[in-house]
């Protein structure tokens, strides 16, 4: 009864929306690294809700974007100085995603301007990477370059457009790929609305990343009790070593 | 078979790590060295992070040493006393080495540091062994014995104070020596992941003039304790310690060393010598091109 009486009350904030809503979700909401971790595939899906269930006669699109967590970190550019090459110029940047992937239902450029795309952070290009050190822009732009192109390549920033079904202008789905290398942490699922490249709407969940297990308890024992950990890790080695020795002499 | 490292945070096919392990116990079998100089720069080419292979690598010198080190005491091949005067210096070697890490890490040149001491140490050692195995290689082909060298250590060595005598090894010299080898030893294993073996057994037979008998027993027993030094400096200081990675590499290296002592017994040394020397220049060769080359990654990161 009393259900029914919230319902009743809180109808006309629903239906007073004139703007439609995202109903998002993802298949894992705890993605755990174990022994055998060798990357995951994320899917992300949902329902876009229009006000009064009528669906426009143009369709919108959709982009997601999965962000892990913001770091701060150092980027160093080789130079070749008299006749080695050594890290020479270096720029500090502090948040820069750990991982980074949209996936969209059209060509990111066609999809949003670049004002937008800049707001929403939506294309590898566009990251608010908050440069810490005081360089030219032009210098800035290399490094961020730089280090897109690296991120890129390794996987760990990635761009998939064409990556997002949308059926019966209603629901969408989305398969996002978490390599092996992926990074600890609190993560974002991002999903925005579309139309004429404008987002009309945006939705967020979180997922965590974490090691378990074996994994979970190695890493944290080598951060928390740094000396037993070496302690056992010569022990370890020490009682491998020794071993071999034994089973050879016994032949 | 991917298995995930807990400590370097990436998945590797753990066969080829323990094929690694084995390849490197086969030569370290055959030739009598740890192979760090190996291991380490295959691990970094496998994608590792370089502080993650370098710390790792010394955990897996530690037991590729043990059965030697046992080996050599049965037979009395250990000067102990001349071995804790090395280890004493390569601890104080590997705290020093630490903090010279953890320097040169934050100023971004750990890597150019680390390839100009590979190209430098493996380069003139390379060129020494090679000298001297040919030599020996072209005596036994003419039929003239090698003439044995006399044996008087090198005059930086006899000038130094406080005599100590290691009977052992036939000596009466400073102490102070040794423990400056160990010493410097101690500071490569902490940032190349070596056990330096390569460096120590020259420099105990050509510098301090101790008898063959006890000169790879006793680096065998410094590299046991500085290396296990390493792996505690290293999993305080860097943290990059990963125990799966240093288990796949023992598990090869452990069996490898087997196989190796036994190939070992059925070539002749001085070929033995000239292969180990061809294998060392091959390295440093691989690295010094690596640092005159225009590399492929030009960008690195790091994080603050």
């Amino acid at each position: 009864m009393r259900r029914i009486v919230w319902l009743l009350l809180a109808a006309p904030l629903l239906t007073a929306q004139d703007k439609p809503r995202l109903v998002p979700d993802v298949s894992q909401r705890q993605i755990d690294i174990v022994y055998s971790f060798t990357g995951a595939e994320l899917l992300l899906f949902g329902a876009i809700l229009y006000p009064g269930g009528r669906v426009p006669e143009r369709d919108a699109d959709i982009a997601v974007v999965v962000k892990g967590p913001a770091e701060g970190l150092v980027v160093r550019e080789k130079r070749k100085i008299a006749g080695v090459w050594l890290n020479a110029e270096s720029a500090r940047f502090r948040s820069a995603p750990a991982f980074y992937a949209v996936a969209a239902s059209k060509p990111l450029d066609r999809l949003v301007d670049a004002r937008t795309a800049a707001i929403y952070e939506i294309g590898v290009d566009n990251l608010q990477l908050s440069p810490a050190s005081g360089e030219t822009p032009e210098a800035q732009r290399r490094f961020e370059r730089g280090l897109v192109d690296l991120k890129r390549r390794s996987g760990l920033y990635r761009e998939e457009p064409g990556a997002v079904e949308i059926s019966e202008g209603v629901l969408y789905r989305a398969r996002i790929a978490i390599p092996a290398r992926v990074p600890t942490g609190s993560y974002t699922a991002e999903t925005f609305l579309i139309r004429d490249g404008r987002v009309l709407a945006g939705a967020t969940k979180r997922i965590v990343i974490d090691k378990s297990g074996f994994e979970r308890f190695t890493a944290a024992a080598a951060q928390s009790h740094a000396f037993l950990y070496g302690l056992a890790a010569v022990a370890v080695s020490l009682l491998l070593g020794w071993a071999g020795g034994a089973v050879a002499r016994r032949r | 078979m991917d298995l995930y490292l807990p400590i370097a945070g990436l998945s590797v096919n753990a066969l080829v790590i323990v094929a690694l392990g084995l390849g490197v116990g086969v030569l370290s079998g055959m030739f009598g060295v740890g192979g760090g100089f190996l291991t380490t720069p295959l691990l970094i080419f496998y994608g590792i992070p370089p502080a993650v292979a370098v710390a790792s690598s010394a955990t897996q010198i530690t037991g590729a040493s043990v059965s030697g080190v046992m080996a050599h005491m049965q037979r009395g091949g250990v000067d102990v006393k001349m071995g804790w005067v090395l280890v004493a210096g390569g601890a104080v070697g590997s705290v020093a080495g630490g903090y010279a890490f953890a320097a040169l890490q934050a100023s971004g040149q750990i890597d150019t540091v680390v390839a100009v001491l590979y190209v430098v140490l493996l380069g003139s050692i390379g060129l020494l062994m090679a000298k001297e195995a040919l030599g020996a290689v072209l005596a036994v082909r003419r039929g003239t014995a090698p003439s044995a060298p006399e044996r008087r250590h090198h005059p930086l060595v006899a000038v130094l104070p406080f005599r100590w005598r290691f009977n052992r090894s036939g000596l009466y010299i400073s102490p102070l020596a040794p423990f400056l080898l160990g010493l410097g030893t101690g500071v490569l294993t902490v940032l190349l992941g070596v056990g330096g073996g390569f460096v120590l057994v020259p420099a105990m037979i050509y510098g301090l003039r101790m008898s063959t008998r006890t000169v790879v027993g006793t680096s065998l027993f410094q590299i046991l304790f500085v290396t296990a030094a390493t792996t505690m400096v290293h999993a305080l200081t860097t943290q990059a310690v990963d125990i799966v990675l240093a288990v796949l590499l023992l598990i090869g290296s452990v069996t490898g060393a087997q196989l190796g002592a036994g190939f070992a017994m059925r070539i002749k040394p001085e070929y033995l010598r000239l292969a180990l020397a061809f294998m060392v220049l091959t390295v440093a060769l691989r690295m010094l091109l690596g640092l005159t080359w225009r590399p492929a990654e030009l960008y690195s990161v790091q994080p603050l």
